[in-house]
């Protein structure tokens, strides 16, 4: 870094102590410490993710079988050679299934109304605001909320109903229910996001043609908006795959599927069970801690699960977008 | 992920304040001496087809001239600029200097703009651009020291007004404290705030609260601002790219008269589309056209009296 | 927003007007929800609160004692118990959350600067996918490598024998501990506050870029001072959004962050990280079975009503916060 030699005489104004600090070095020692510390941030973060991803892998594959995926748990004093966890796999279907079908209409619906209603706008606000709130709630309040609610008897169809006509309150409608909570804001955002990327020229067109805003917004609008739907419902059932609190307190503490007595569906969705993120819960230290080896192969299951919807909310989100072009 | 709050960037528009500036604007600080004579460019005496004078030359009311003898500062030899495979600046060769306002004209695409930025190497910061040739800075090659050190050198202000999200002292200020480890103190900073403000014209108006926004001034006030903060580190060269084609007719008098007022200190280049502008306040001009420096000479007598085609129909408005 | 056509304007079809009014029911009903969730939480979680009035919130007992009194209350409405001094647990809380939510911080805006001005191209194509990656981790699983390889770790390789010894009749050290929570916890909210600050840097005008780079900042400070400046509200709102999913969070803490109600002592020096505790959150979970004894179910959704304030405060602080910072930013004009 050469300094100028032959520089003529700087003007007159401006105090001389700063005119001459024009000789300093370019990165100042706090400058280097902070790129440092950049730099070391950056490959922390790397070797994080290296680790984790390289770990849970190595054990997975470890202690994934095929007998594992394929059996049920079963109830034995020697948990590290007896069962599987096929009943968690159902149970992490069945509620992410159960989750995002109710979500997934109400939160198209929010989204319609605020993208092309929203009066008066006081309420829209309100409503927008009411969609954050969700959103930050931890998901262990909204799992004892919804107990609350499925315990009182007006619920009892929901769940079993013991003798003496205490309400239970966990089952996979119960725990459907809260799921659904927690996924609506993505698809509320996904979904008004791409509704609001639609010029109102297409709008405008439908109803030159005669047609009104509700059948505009059905044929045209959420059509074009399947992209957006699609990244938020994934996004949403990624969330409701990952979630342990709203299980534990919201669907009882069977490691097999226990459907309540009587008709095959909805006996089975009034029934209790488990799902992955209970199942790892429970074989861990901090539940009866029997078989880290299970904890471990179900860990990875979930996973793989969890990479794989990743991978679908960006195919979904790399397809060509419709374009408005005049 | 989650629905951010990033700044949008809003384009700056200048229909919105089309009244209020005059309204507010106080009689500017340095009233430079009036106007000369318009000058009618008189035709060669030799009759060998030459051109006509040209109808802008004739209207156009030219600031005074510098009575400093030019000093040279920033020399390019056969230039070339390219952006991956496409030739933006094809082999110039000019002077900048001291004491006078070098204006760079042409049609848009020319590559007055790309020659500008080469001149801070600003152009290195697009990623597939490509440099030939030779920049000098008093006699040294610019790529031979460190490029923040020939920033300091050569500042620039920008077609839109960029002032930083801060106040208005802490933008002026910015350049001077963000240098080097010793972070001058308020105190010390102050007195050379104020006399950047007042050089480029703006301490009448922002005298009584310098810890306002900046980005709460008007238009002019902000480009004023810019020039305030690139003075403040006291660059020998100072690079204008288009300062005033966002702003008002008023606010663009005050920064020529601003400009002009500063080229005995700093010599000055300003890219322009405004052929009106390079004749009020260049001293030297240069045309490009495609790329290739068409002429190069004084302003009077390529706006009078230009050598080449290509420039009599662009200066007397045939194409642009 | 809503459109507004010009000649053939708002349809005003009675299936029309019937839609409108059923989303707007629909989008209405989150409100109701919140409003019965505030309503049920608050109106089970009084009595606990009612009993102990301000001392609730204070220090005083054992809280896994007072838990254990509070279950066992004998059947008489009129007897039951409520004592209750939850301090333990909110300190916790704050401390864990907090720690977290600083250590994430940091690394986050140094990691965020480093992807978008230092990395070279092939490491920041690469870190991109990996951090959605981790965001979308689920907890139970960094539980599980808490449990399984951090807390042994600590307990055996860490904590020293001597240590062990000197906090023993007060608490066992095992490894379960607010360094491994906090630890996890930072990790787990990092990739999400990388990716919301990583794209507010890039989306900083190119014009202040190039304005900085113009008067001779090199390229750090001027990350630092413009960049930093510009992406602030989008800074604020990812450390709220990190703040919540760390005071949420339940499960993971409850794996590795200790299963006792203890308060660490600040006063026991080094030894002081390696103290057990528990958020309130954690606690949630670890006594979910017993929420069927009156008393004791009142008292955990006192815990979660005081998660539910901190949440609300949270999202109140966060746009607060968001709306003062405005005047800088280029929408100020």
């Amino acid at each position: 870094m050469s300094t100028h030699a032959h520089a003529p005489a700087p003007p007159a104004s401006g105090p001389p102590s700063l005119v001459h600090r024009r000789g300093e070095e370019s990165w100042s020692r706090g400058d280097k410490i902070g790129v440092g510390l950049a730099w070391a941030a950056g490959i922390l973060l790397c070797a994080l993710a290296a680790a984790i991803v390289l770990y849970m892998l190595f054990r997975g594959l470890q202690y994934l079988s095929l007998t594992l995926l394929a059996s049920h748990p079963l109830p034995s004093l020697d948990q590290t050679k007896s069962g599987g966890f096929l009943d968690p796999i159902e149970g992490t279907v069945i509620l992410t299934i159960l989750g995002t079908a109710i979500a997934t209409p109400i939160g198209v619906g929010i989204a319609v109304w605020l993208s092309e209603y929203a009066r008066p706008s006081w309420l829209a606000r309100a409503v927008e605001s009411g969609v954050e709130i969700v959103a930050g709630t931890p998901s262990i309040v909204l799992a004892i909320f919804g107990l609350l609610v499925f315990q009182q008897s007006v619920f009892g169809f929901l769940s079993f109903t013991a003798e003496g006509n205490a309400v239970f309150g966990r089952s996979f409608f119960t725990a459907g229910a809260m799921m659904a909570l927690i996924a609506l804001p993505l698809i509320v955002g996904s979904t008004r996001e791409a509704l609001q990327s639609i010029p109102s020229h297409v709008r405008e067109a439908s109803y030159a043609l005669g047609k009104d805003r509700i059948s505009t917004i059905r044929r045209v609008l959420l059509p074009a908006s399947r992209r957006g739907i699609g990244t938020g419902v994934t996004l949403g059932m990624g969330r409701i795959v990952g979630d342990t609190a709203i299980v534990v307190i919201l669907l009882g503490a069977s490691q097999q599927i226990q459907p309540e007595n009587g008709t095959p569906v909805w006996g089975l969705l009034k029934g209790t069970g488990s799902t992955l993120t209970t199942y790892v819960y429970n074989n861990s230290p901090a539940g009866e801690g029997g078989a880290p080896q299970k904890a471990y192969a179900a860990a990875f299951v979930l996973l793989v699960i969890v990479i794989f919807l990743n991978f679908a909310v960006d195919l979904i989100a790399r397809r060509k977008e419709p374009t408005w072009t005049r | 992920m989650d629905p951010l709050i990033p700044a949008e960037e809003e384009g700056f528009d200048p229909l919105r304040e089309p009244m209020s500036v005059a309204a507010q604007l106080p009689p500017p600080v340095r009233r430079i001496a009036v106007e000369e004579a318009p000058t009618v460019a008189q035709p060669p005496a030799a009759g060998n087809g030459h051109v006509a004078p040209t109808a802008v030359a004739a209207l156009a009311k030219r600031m005074p001239r510098a009575d400093t003898a030019p000093l040279e500062r920033m020399r390019t030899e056969a230039l070339s600029i390219a952006y991956g495979q496409k030739l933006a600046v094809n082999q110039v060769s000019l002077t900048v200097r001291q004491g006078e306002v070098l204006a760079l004209i042409g049609p848009s695409g020319c590559g007055k703009t790309t020659l500008l930025r080469s001149l801070n190497r600003l152009v290195d910061l697009t990623p597939a651009a490509s440099r030939g040739g030779k920049i000098l800075l008093d006699g040294e090659d610019v790529d031979l020291f460190d490029v923040t050190h020939l920033r300091r050198r050569v500042g620039m202000l920008f077609q839109q007004p960029n002032p930083f999200p801060m106040s208005i002292f802490d933008n002026v200020a910015y350049g001077l404290r963000e240098r080097g480890s010793k972070k001058p103190s308020k105190r010390e900073l102050e007195p050379v705030v104020v006399a950047a403000l007042e050089r480029a014209g703006l301490l009448e108006e922002v005298k009584d609260n310098l810890d306002h926004p900046a980005l709460a001034l008007s238009g002019g006030q902000q480009q004023r601002l810019c020039i305030a903060r690139s003075l403040a580190v006291q660059p020998e060269v100072l690079l204008l790219d288009e300062p005033c084609s966002a702003l008002d007719p008023i606010s663009t008098q005050v920064i020529e008269e601003t400009i002009v007022s500063l080229r005995s200190e700093i010599a000055i280049v300003i890219v322009t589309h405004n052929l009106q502008q390079a004749q009020r306040v260049a001293d030297h001009v240069a045309f490009m056209y495609l790329g290739d420096l068409v002429e190069y000479g004084e302003a009077e007598r390529v706006f009078g009296s230009p050598v080449a085609e290509r420039t009599r129909e662009y200066v007397s408005g045939g194409f642009g | 927003m809503s459109v507004n056509g010009s000649h053939n304007a708002k349809p005003k079809d009675r299936t029309d007007q019937r839609a409108e009014v059923a989303l707007g029911a629909l989008a209405s009903a989150v409100l109701l929800l919140i409003g019965f969730m505030i309503v049920f939480v608050f109106s089970k979680a009084w009595p606990s609160f009612a009993h102990n009035g301000l001392a609730w919130f204070g220090p005083g007992g054992n809280v896994d004692e007072q838990l254990a009194n509070i279950f066992n209350s004998p059947a008489n409405p009129s007897n039951y118990v409520y004592t209750m001094h939850a301090w333990p647990l909110l300190y916790a809380t704050a401390l864990i959350t907090g720690a977290a939510v600083v250590l994430s911080t940091a690394i986050s805006l140094l990691s965020a600067m480093f992807i978008v001005e230092f990395a070279p191209q092939a490491m920041r194509r690469v870190m991109q996918p990996v951090i959605r990656l981790l965001a979308a981790v689920p907890s139970v699983v960094y539980g599980l490598i808490g449990i399984l390889v951090l807390v042994p770790f600590v307990g055996n390789h860490v904590i020293s024998g001597s240590e062990k010894d000197a906090v023993r009749y007060v608490i066992q050290l095992d490894g379960t501990s607010i360094l491994v929570g906090v630890l996890v916890l930072t990790v787990m909210i990092t990739p999400i506050m990388v990716a919301i600050t990583t794209d507010a840097l890039r989306s900083v005008p190119r014009n202040w870029t190039e304005g900085a780079a113009a008067l001779g900042v090199n390229r750090w400070r001027a990350l630092r001072t413009v960049g930093l400046r510009a992406a602030r509200p989008a800074i604020v709102a990812a450390i709220v959004l990190a703040t919540a999913r760390a005071l949420g969070e339940a499960i993971m803490l409850s794996m590795v962050s200790g299963s006792v109600g203890f308060a660490p002592n600040p006063l026991d020096g080094t030894t002081f990280i390696f103290e057990p505790a528990r958020t309130l959150a954690a606690t949630i979970v670890d006594n979910a079975e017993g929420l069927s004894v009156k008393p004791f179910g009142q008292t955990v959704y006192a815990f979660a009503a005081v998660l539910l304030i901190s949440s609300f405060f949270l999202s109140f602080a966060g746009w607060a916060a968001r709306q003062s910072m405005r005047k800088y930013t280029l929408q100020a004009r």
